[in-house]
């Protein structure tokens, strides 16, 4: 019963993600949610190598354009592949990723109530 | 019995680790994007280096023949040593050399070019590097072999006689 | 040469130490009267061996031996000196060494301070001790020799990386590996004792110094690696969620709910299987850590050289590792719990076992974020990339509850408990989220999620404050760390909050203006160092306050290797942090310069100072009953 409240208010909480932002904003969480291709794992926005400065320049171009935040996304995921973005994608591929945790956490608490006895 | 069970289960779950861990090791860590063989070539347009006019796609590439895309530089030292083959390569009827010349400035990609040879028939001015960004590359020297409109083949590093010639066989 | 070759052939010994104190305490595991003295002797010998090795490592550094090729491949004759001993362990084999001081170190110690536990746990914590230790010497000696001998010597070596030469290099890793490889002890010991049976209140005592100790040190290993990021790396950031960072971070994460779970042993013989999985778990997450960094299997800004060999070693020692300890927890295991599990809801032992739950389960995020990316490779030949907003997403709305549950966790009696104050923690509460509402309110990104995170540590840091006055010197240590923790959350969600950046390009001589601050780019000038030449730049940055501050970002071109790398320049105030960091920009004569205010992080690196020291204060508070 509490796990189930738990995840009703967690569900509240990311359904209330309005996420009002200025092109500036935008900008910065796109970059930094771009891997930095010649780098050892940096995202574009910290990033100083010409790589990351000509896709600074492209976003803002694309931005510019009108293009969506999951436009932009796309964008670089034709050219590039999956690896350069940050956020994994909830696909076929990374179900497991973003949903064993998830489980892990549903089957400590079910571990916790089969095994101690809680008394009131 | 339980207990053995479960024992049993969890070194099994360790095996299965231990056998990815193993395999993984195998794997190379240098990433090269997904070369994108036999894919269309992307649409843009972008100013010529030597006349001051903006090109499209469409007109750089026709059917029917071979191009050589080859992303430069001036500053770029591996760029210096693979132009000689680019040279021979322009030699060919076969291909077309078209140039992007990457994060450069007019004077330096000019005066390279007196100074090593233009074998380049178009060469696209891209001081942003967005225009390579929409070809998929991340650096300089890259090249791609292109036929009727279709990537058959990518470069990555400068090319070499090795790579030279399995360009010459494949325009054949 | 001759450093080397002493340092070689210490180690060879020091191997043999290890095999002849793994016989004699098998040989004589029944019948050990004189043993005790003997051992101690060996130990330190062992311990005394690795130190000469060691220090025959540093003065082939500081002599630029270049027949030493590790001295070849990571120095240069025009290093500092300062950096030629610390340089030592900026390596792969070095850093090794490094791994079997501390080793050799903490069972010197143990067998020392460790009085009146039954010679039986000493002389078996030994042999699994000895175990490790004798699978270092053999991964060093084959495969990362410190000490092996290039011919013709050449003349100049290849230099350390830039980013390396920082004093931080001098202090991160040692401290960082007391903690890390410093579990190793713990790891040992519950095994020792549970082939033996004596997983108990006793033994959970005597062990908890040695949790506390090695969990003070990586605590502050961590800290360091973040003050080491924020000012080196140039961008402002401290955490980036790298495999390496996340690597030092799980066996964090299994040693504070171990400790957590040590304090519940020592009151009631209760979650003994549990406590000594966790002991198991923390060092063999510390194993697989260096498995992942070193071979090659992970990329990251962090990373050693890599080599699949030297992973191949590590990854079959790891698992030994894995399965001797599941082989001792299986057969030699006996659990005891009958009616000994069953706890009252409100209790304090209840909210430790929530705790528990909650540390898994932030423990298996950052563990299956970190290792999923190569398990998908091998299945399907994808790249993936698992980075900062996966982890945020899974980790931050479980923050919630959890600084809720620590607030009021500490708060319950052993056994059960009525909530006293119930009046003070509502009021608190409702506080807390009205003041949370108005600090957020301008801020219209994920307002509500960041209301109610923002009250939740607020809630937490008023629960801990009162009880400073309230509860006087009862269970401070306590305190202090959830205090501390408080106050790291909070100053992190200000920071993400407040921060403010300017990017913008300059030239020597122009301005950048806008509503709040003005950036004047005054000078230019050249310096000239040992090892590398610099272009110091000097601005004048007024904010709106008409303070004027000047700062001084530099470019160093380092001469061997051939690397520039850009010094970000830092005023740390108590209240917020201006840092500025400048960039050439490729066949322009202007620079990139990139200023940003960012509120409380001297806050965050205070907070987990403090959250250090509760830990150590509990090292010397006296035993009471509660």
């Amino acid at each position: 019963m509490k796990i189930l409240k738990l995840f009703f208010i967690i569900f509240l909480i990311f359904s209330f993600n309005h996420l009002k932002a200025s092109n500036e904003d935008m900008k910065n969480k796109i970059t930094k949610n771009l891997r930095c291709l010649i780098c050892q794992g940096q995202s574009v926005y910290d990033s100083d190598s010409e790589f990351a400065i000509s896709m600074k320049v492209l976003v803002d171009e694309k931005i510019e354009e009108g293009f969506s935040e999951t436009q932009i996304y796309d964008f670089f995921k034709e050219k590039y592949g999956e690896w350069i973005l940050y956020d994994p994608e909830l696909n076929k591929n990374t179900y497991i990723l973003w949903l064993l945790p998830i489980l892990i956490f549903l089957i400590g608490g079910v571990i916790i109530s089969k095994n101690f006895i809680i008394k009131k | 019995m339980k207990n053995k069970l479960l024992l049993i289960f969890i070194i099994s779950i360790f095996i299965i680790i231990f056998i990815f861990f193993y395999k993984g090791l195998q794997n190379t860590n240098i990433y090269t994007p997904e070369t994108k063989i036999n894919n269309k070539i992307p649409l843009f347009n972008g100013d010529l280096l030597y006349i001051n006019k903006t090109v499209n796609s469409s007109d750089l590439f026709k059917s029917d023949k071979f191009y050589l895309l080859n992303i430069w530089s001036s500053w770029c030292v591996p760029c210096r040593q693979e132009h000689s083959l680019l040279m021979n390569l322009s030699k060919s009827k076969k291909v077309e050399l078209i140039g992007i010349n990457y994060k450069d400035t007019k004077v330096n990609a000019k005066s390279f070019l007196a100074e090593l040879g233009n074998p380049y028939k178009k060469i696209i001015f891209d001081q942003k590097g967005v225009k390579a960004i929409e070809w998929g590359a991340y650096g300089v020297p890259e090249s791609f072999l292109i036929n009727d409109g279709i990537i058959i083949k990518r470069y990555i590093g400068p090319l070499n006689k090795k790579l030279f010639k399995e360009i010459e066989s494949l325009i054949k | 040469m001759l450093y080397s070759t002493i340092g070689h052939y210490s180690l060879i010994l020091g191997l043999c130490i290890s095999l002849i104190l793994v016989y004699f305490s098998i040989k004589n595991f029944q019948n050990y009267s004189i043993l005790n003295t003997k051992i101690l002797s060996f130990t330190f010998l062992q311990f005394f061996l690795v130190v000469v090795s060691f220090i025959c490592l540093i003065i082939s550094f500081v002599l630029s031996d270049f027949s030493n090729e590790t001295v070849f491949n990571n120095s240069h004759t025009t290093k500092p000196l300062f950096y030629k001993i610390a340089g030592t362990w900026g390596n792969h084999e070095g850093s090794l060494l490094l791994w079997l001081l501390v080793l050799t170190l903490f069972i010197f110690i143990f067998f020392l301070k460790t009085k009146n536990q039954p010679l039986k746990y000493k002389l078996l914590t030994l042999v699994f001790q000895q175990i490790i230790i004798i699978g270092f010497f053999i991964f060093l000696i084959e495969t990362s020799n410190p000490f092996n001998y290039i011919y013709p010597t050449p003349e100049e070596g290849m230099g350390l990386n830039p980013i390396l030469q920082d004093p931080a290099l001098a202090i991160h890793p040692p401290i960082l590996y007391l903690g890390y490889v410093g579990s190793s002890i713990i790891f040992s010991s519950a095994l020792a004792a549970t082939c033996l049976n004596i997983v108990s209140k006793e033994w959970a005592s005597h062990i908890k110094k040695w949790v506390i100790v090695s969990w003070v040190f990586l605590t502050l290993g961590i800290l360091l690696g973040s003050i080491w990021a924020y000012y080196e790396l140039g961008w402002g950031g401290f955490w980036f969620w790298d495999p390496v960072e996340n690597v030092s971070l799980m066996p964090w994460l299994a040693l504070t709910t171990l400790l957590h779970c040590i304090l519940v042993l020592e009151k009631k013989q209760v979650l003994t299987s549990w406590v000594i999985i966790l002991s198991i778990s923390t060092f063999t997450l510390s194993m697989c850590g260096t498995f992942l960094v070193r071979s090659g299997i992970l990329n990251s800004v962090h990373t050693f050289a890599n080599d699949p060999e030297r992973g191949l070693f590590i990854l079959i020692f790891l698992f030994s590792l894995i399965f001797i300890s599941l082989f001792i927890f299986f057969f030699f295991h006996k659990s005891s719990q009958n009616n000994l599990n069953s706890f009252f809801w409100l209790s304090k032992e209840t909210s430790i076992i929530i705790n528990n739950w909650f540390m898994m389960y932030f423990l298996s995020v950052v563990l299956i974020g970190t290792i999923y990316p190569i398990f998908l490779e091998v299945l399907s030949s994808q790249k993936i990339s698992v980075g900062p907003p996966f982890y945020h997403k899974l980790i931050i709305p479980f923050l919630i509850p959890f600084l809720i549950a620590m607030a009021i966790g500490p708060k319950l009696k052993w056994i059960k408990s009525n909530i006293e104050d119930r009046v003070y923690l509502i009021l608190l509460l409702v506080i807390s989220i009205v003041l949370s509402f108005l600090i957020v309110k301008n801020f219209d990104s994920n307002f509500l999620l960041n209301t109610i995170l923002v009250s939740s540590a607020l809630y937490l840091f008023f629960i801990t404050l009162r009880d400073f006055f309230i509860k006087k010197y009862s269970n401070m240590s306590q305190n202090i760390a959830h205090f501390g923790f408080s106050l790291l959350i909070l100053s992190i969600l200000f920071n993400n909050l407040f921060s403010s950046e300017i990017i913008t390009n300059l030239k020597v001589g122009e301005t950048f203006e806008n509503s709040k601050t003005k950036i004047v780019f005054e000078s230019i000038s050249q310096k000239k160092e040992k090892n590398y030449k610099s272009i110091v730049t000097n601005f004048s940055i007024k904010n709106s306050n008409g303070v004027n501050e000047n700062l001084s970002p530099e470019l160093r071109i380092y001469n061997k290797p051939n690397i520039v790398t850009s010094e970000a320049d830092i005023k740390t105030t108590l209240m917020s942090d201006k840092f500025i960091v400048i960039n050439i920009v490729q066949n322009q004569d202007y620079f990139n310069v990139r200023y940003q205010v960012k509120p409380f992080m001297l806050w965050i690196w205070l907070s987990v100072l403090l959250i250090s020291f509760g830990g150590l204060m509990s090292l010397f508070k006296k035993k009471y009953e509660k």
